[in-house]
């Protein structure tokens, strides 16, 4: 009985973290994207537009959902629902950091630790598709169709470099639960380089990690492979005719896919939660460092500010930021929340890097894209998968 | 808790396989056929089979039924005709039916001992470190082959479906 | 509302009745149906009861055996799968139908 009351709080927690930061991660796209291209960005509804989202979810729930009249009914309705329930699932797999022990009590900070883990969230991927491919009939209007095959015709075809790129580290960590392939990336060489994945004798997994990071741009329908989803092309592809909160369902499913692909990135190459040194080298006072010197220049900012307003919301960034420092210096908090930190750092990153290449490159024709999956990125994935496999056969015992 | 579980998942299973054989439209008979596999991969879960279990959800549901879909979505298949049939045809085939399955699942029932019972958990040999033991050990030959075989599948679609009409 | 007494442990002969079930309703699907495509659909149907046998006697006997002859009869599915579909693509091309009465003209 403990134990279910423990995974209903655990499960609520995550859920509930996960749809704040899928309303937030779109924040802070809108804001890199603007900065990107030497704009600013949302910046009317509160402070810095950190309530944009909330006013735009309440934009999405308040609109009038409308029920064309010549869709397929129960596949119109059954799409964005398969999209955004598998999207959400795949968050159970996911360890977010060590055990999380209060006096007695402890629990792993991970919703449920199956011995197939990668392979769960692999399928799930695969059904994804059928919430995409499924939209795009039901809506009965040509442009959908072709966005709805283009989009699941690309998912597919670079779900098996993806796979592939997945295989390699798992040879060298021998398992399949993510619980186990983080404890294998621990440990430092020489003592201080991290045994992450892609630092790992005896085939360093980069090039694993680059097919990988490519495949998951594709598999989630981002900048360059967005093609299916463009506006300028194909009138939006297979979302043209949901609006309201279909349509909000299926950004969900994209930014919790993209979330769902980051993390997996991180506890499979980065080393998950990891840090990137020593704890004697004094890893630990790194985030204290990070959100100290951020407040820092928010105060400072926040003395002579480039717009009137910011004379009120710098200085409570800054005090936010210098509170949060200190936090991690209280010893028993820190052995939570470090773990915790490294691997929303490592995730944070992947994440800015997906936004960075979607305000940078452009995107790639229909038929490039599959040319590069099936001519490019599937032999060079073999050849990967079969170096990885050789050089670990030959050095094991 | 599961014979609950068991009795879930098999009717889920049952209504989807029934819904595969009356539905007129075949996306209506894929989606329906995607929910059998699923139950189907609940149920290899609860039997203790997890490789089983995610490679059904990976390469039957996940890929063999999305073929069919696109299939089905580009031919643009409609709805089929119904035939005319003999009002006795329809009264004489579902009692056969559930008679057939009513002397196979008695003779099932006879020839298996009552006293074998299926616990979730009891069976642990379906991990993927014994599948992968067992298939690159005992059956290395038959995994060999079905490589080959998947090879020709590739070769003989990419020519049957590329061919230009004359 | 009558306590229905339901067994400690799921009695084995009930994964192989739904089996049964399973494999009678693909034979009934690929009997009575005209559509090629869930003709098709209904072969994999019994493929799949047929796999869940297997999974239930590797249970009993407590092997991994059954799990492996499950998987193979999976792959042979994806190649049967992928060339039956291209044939149906080249049929649909040629004949213009997907009914597998009207593809008939090697009958008398």
């Amino acid at each position: 009985m403990n134990f279910f009351i423990v995974s209903l709080i655990k499960s609520a927690l995550v859920a509930f973290v996960l749809l704040t930061a899928l309303a937030y991660i779109q924040w802070v796209e809108r804001k890199v994207l603007a900065h990107i291209q030497l704009r600013v960005g949302p910046r009317r509804v509160g402070p810095h537009g950190l309530l944009q989202p909330l006013a735009d979810v309440i934009k999405l729930l308040t609109k009038e959902d409308m029920l064309p009249s010549h869709v397929n009914k129960f596949f119109y309705f059954l799409a964005p629902f398969i999209a955004v329930m598998f999207a959400l699932i795949s968050i159970a797999v996911i360890p977010f950091g060590t055990e999380l022990k209060i006096g007695s009590f402890s629990t792993p900070m991970q919703l449920t630790d199956l011995n197939i883990g990668v392979l769960f969230v692999l399928g799930l991927s695969g059904i994804g598709v059928y919430g995409v491919a499924l939209a795009g009939w039901a809506s009965n209007n040509k442009y959908s169709l072709i966005g709805g095959l283009r989009s699941s015709a690309q998912m597919i075809s670079y779900e098996l470099p993806m796979a592939m790129a997945i295989a390699a580290p798992l040879l060298m960590l021998n398992s399949l639960s993510f619980r186990e392939l983080v404890d294998g990336q621990g440990g430092f060489y020489f003592g201080f380089i991290p045994r992450w994945a892609i630092f790992q004798g005896p085939f360093p997994q980069i090039i694993s990690f680059l097919i990988f990071i490519i495949a998951a741009f594709a598999e989630t329908n981002r900048v360059p492979f967005d093609l299916p989803e463009a506006e300028n092309e194909l009138v939006a592809g297979f979302h043209t005719e949901y609006g309201s909160m279909k349509f909000a369902a299926f950004f969900m499913a994209e930014y919790c896919n993209m979330v769902t692909v980051s993390c997996v990135g991180a506890l499979l190459f980065l080393g998950g939660w990891q840090p990137l040194w020593p704890a004697e080298y004094g890893s630990q006072f790194v985030p204290t460092l990070i959100f100290a010197i951020s407040g820092l220049i928010c105060l400072y900012h926040g003395l002579h500010p480039a717009r009137p307003f910011d004379r009120f919301t710098l200085p409570v960034f800054g005090v936010i930021f210098l509170g949060i420092a200190a936090i991690f210096l209280i010893p028993i908090v820190a052995t939570i929340l470090l773990p915790l930190f490294w691997f929303l750092a490592k995730v944070g990153i992947i994440l800015f890097v997906y936004i960075w290449i979607r305000g940078t490159l452009p995107r790639f024709r229909y038929d490039q894209l599959m040319n590069f999956a099936w001519t490019v990125l599937f032999p060079v994935a073999i050849v990967n998968l079969f170096v990885t496999a050789l050089s670990v056969a030959l050095t094991s015992k | 808790m599961d014979a609950i579980l068991f009795l879930l998942f098999a009717a889920i299973a049952v209504i989807c396989a029934v819904n595969l054989v009356l539905q007129t439209h075949p996306i209506s008979s894929a989606l329906s056929l995607v929910g059998v596999m699923g139950a189907l991969a609940l149920l290899y879960l609860q039997l203790g089979g997890e490789f089983i279990a995610a490679a059904q959800l990976i390469v039957y549901a996940g890929a063999i039924m999305v073929l069919f879909i696109f299939v089905i979505m580009l031919l643009n298949a409609g709805k089929e005709r119904k035939l005319p049939r003999k009002l006795w045809v329809t009264f004489a085939g579902v009692p056969l039916l559930a008679g057939f399955i009513a002397i196979a699942a008695f003779v099932i029932h006879r020839m298996l001992p009552v006293t074998e019972g299926v616990k979730f958990g009891s069976m642990t040999h379906g991990s993927p470190q014994e599948i992968g033991r067992s298939l690159f050990q005992t059956y290395l030959l038959p995994f060999e082959v079905t490589s080959v075989l998947i090879l020709i599948a590739i070769l003989g679609a990419v020519v049957l479906a590329s061919k230009e009409i004359e | 509302m009558p306590e229905i007494p339901l067994p400690q442990s799921v009695p084995l002969a009930w994964y192989l009745i739904l089996s049964a079930i399973l494999f009678s309703l693909g034979v009934a699907g690929f009997l009575f149906r005209r559509n090629v495509i869930t003709v098709f659909m209904s072969i994999e149907l019994m493929l799949n009861a047929v796999n869940l046998s297997f999974v239930t006697f590797s249970y009993k006997f407590k092997q991994v055996d059954g799990h492996i002859f499950s998987f193979f009869v999976m792959v042979v599915a994806a190649a049967e799968a992928a060339v039956g579909l291209a044939i149906i693509l080249t049929i649909f091309k040629n004949r213009q139908t997907l009914e597998i009465d009207e593809v008939s003209s090697l009958k008398n």
